[in-house]
């Protein structure tokens, strides 16, 4: 028990501080990786909750992907963030309620047992014991199985909206070259060479 | 104070000698591979290769090390000091490891966690923070032209990567690399009536994605034909333009311990780990870790052979064949696997 608390300390301070600096930080890409940071070190606290899918998960999308697209467009863009940063607190009331307003639900889902007593034994399922049942298991089970309908209309709808953020956002530009590469790899002989003769003295 | 150590001391202890055993022979193995990279590049181009440090040249590495070691590291003014030396400790650290998780033999690996390959996976996709740190840390345009290419590049193979991965896993039923190798025992040639053999592997069954997964490891190793990041005849050295001695050294470790990775990696997805290619005496005879070294060095002789014959893409190409032709390609490839493992009732 000693070592877990002792990582729990450590990633969740590390977690909070990196926190903190992805606000404090004055350069923007120091943010992002502050950012990724946080991130790397919720992955090690649902580690230690015995949750390893959701935290290789959250580094494969999270740190993988979705962060490297941050820090790209943090890094193309010139922004002056000392200008920006000074109107930053006009806007810190409406924080502070979103932030109010998040902590009092997480309170309630999370002690909402001790509240009432009543509701915890009215869980869904019984949790089986982590050596039964590998949570990659349990998870597949509860997507796949369970809840597939609504897995595939989730789907559905985040297919439908990616579609249609590209349609919103092609143009197809006239006159630039582009590449066909089976109408390249489709040319013979005939239709790439045209053999010319030509008489001395008349160029072509 | 007896339980303390017998709980915490002495297993803390053992982790730290086999990480230590495991990173000393992968260091030096790493040596050796840059060694015969050389080689098999001078060989092709009808050169010697390095052939003065040591007989046959075999010290070369080491004479590089001292080199890289002992000059002055240069750090540019203009450059984001902190960031600047934290992208080569990230890109070597990461390289490293996944090595926690590579199952050498049967039994032996460091960690034998559950979600393994997720694990392996996760490493990997987050070795492009190196090359996107060391980029813009370096305040220099052709740095920034590398890392965005490179971050480009790294994001779009690892899709179709992470598809043939899923095909595996699809095969196996379950996530840890132990028991990927372990599925391997039985396959197409224990079902026609042959005995346990390289035919029962997965590079057989799943060949069309064997290749894919090549292909995409070269990409994601930012490896020639696809080494737009560092691309000499464009960019001098990409984002390594600004560095030298020990962070230029660490970069490079890095990429090689990522090769090295991926060539392990097939190995345990597709050449079948440890076990031996024939289900015969002599060969059971020879231990594991034999199989897995000759086999990780045959895929790295594939990669260097690539290197040193393959023209280096174009970057529109590049793009072109991980989105258009590999995503797509694994992707049916995927379902086709998903559709005869149901029909066959082969699914684990």
């Amino acid at each position: 028990m000693g070592l877990q608390a002792l990582f729990f300390y450590l990633f969740a301070f590390v977690a909070v501080a990196s926190a903190f600096m992805v606000i404090a930080a004055r350069n923007p890409v120091h943010s992002v990786l502050f950012l990724i940071l946080t991130f790397f070190n919720a992955a090690g606290l649902f580690l230690l909750t015995g949750a390893e899918f959701l935290a290789m998960i959250l580094l494969v999308v999270y740190v993988g992907a979705v962060a490297v697209l941050f820090l790209f467009v943090v890094m193309m863009l010139d922004v002056d963030f000392a200008e920006m940063k000074s109107g930053a607190l006009e806007y810190a009331p409406v924080g502070a309620l979103v932030g109010i307003i998040l902590a009092a639900e997480l309170i309630i889902v999370l002690a909402g047992n001790a509240f009432n007593p009543a509701a915890a034994g009215s869980g869904a399922n019984p949790i089986p014991a982590p050596s039964e049942r590998t949570n990659t298991q349990a998870l597949g089970d509860v997507l796949y199985t369970d809840y597939i309908f609504y897995f595939q209309i989730a789907g559905m709808v985040l297919l439908v909206a990616m579609i249609g953020a590209i349609v919103l956002t092609l143009r197809h530009r006239e006159h630039i070259k582009r590449q066909d590469i089976t109408e390249q790899v489709a040319r013979t002989k005939e239709t790439a060479i045209e053999v010319v003769k030509v008489k001395p003295g008349q160029g072509i | 104070m007896d339980g303390f150590i017998s709980n915490y001391v002495w297993p803390a202890a053992i982790m730290i000698g086999q990480s230590l055993l495991v990173l000393v022979a992968l260091l030096l193995f790493i040596a050796y591979v840059l060694y015969a990279d050389r080689k098999v590049w001078a060989a092709v181009q009808l050169r010697r290769g390095p052939n003065v440090v040591g007989p046959w040249g075999l010290l070369q590495s080491f004479a590089d090390l001292l080199k890289f070691v002992l000059k002055e590291p240069v750090i540019p003014s203009g450059a984001n000091k902190g960031v600047f030396l934290l992208a080569p400790l990230v890109a070597v650290t990461l390289a490293l490891a996944t090595w926690a998780v590579i199952p050498f033999n049967a039994g032996w690996v460091i960690a034998d966690i559950n979600v393994g390959i997720l694990f392996v996976f996760a490493i990997a996709s987050l070795e492009v923070y190196g090359v996107i740190m060391g980029g813009w840390a370096s305040n220099s345009k052709y740095p920034f032209l590398g890392a965005l290419r490179s971050a480009a590049q790294m994001v779009s193979y690892e899709v179709s990567m992470g598809f043939v991965i899923v095909a595996v896993l699809l095969c196996v039923g379950s996530l840890n690399l132990t028991d990927i190798v372990l599925a391997q025992t039985n396959g197409i040639g224990t079902r026609i009536g042959l005995p346990n053999s390289m035919l029962d592997w997965h590079w057989l069954a799943l060949f069309p994605l064997f290749i894919i997964f090549f292909i995409s490891a070269l990409a994601e190793t930012n490896r020639p034909p696809f080494d737009l990041p560092e691309a000499e005849s464009e960019l001098v050295a990409g984002f390594m333009v600004e560095y030298g001695s020990t962070p230029y050294m660490m970069f490079m470790l890095g990429e090689y311990a990522a090769i090295v990775l991926m060539c392990a990696l097939s190995t345990i997805l597709f050449l079948g780990g440890w076990l031996p290619p024939l289900d015969v005496w002599f060969l059971n005879w020879v231990p594991g870790i034999v199989w897995f070294v000759l086999k990780v060095c045959m895929m790295f002789f594939m990669f260097s052979i690539v290197k040193a014959f393959v023209p280096r893409y174009r970057y529109d190409q590049l793009m072109r064949l991980g989105w258009k032709v590999f995503l797509p390609l694994s992707l049916v490839l995927l379902v086709i696997v998903a559709f005869v493992l149901k029909l066959t009732g082969t699914a684990p």
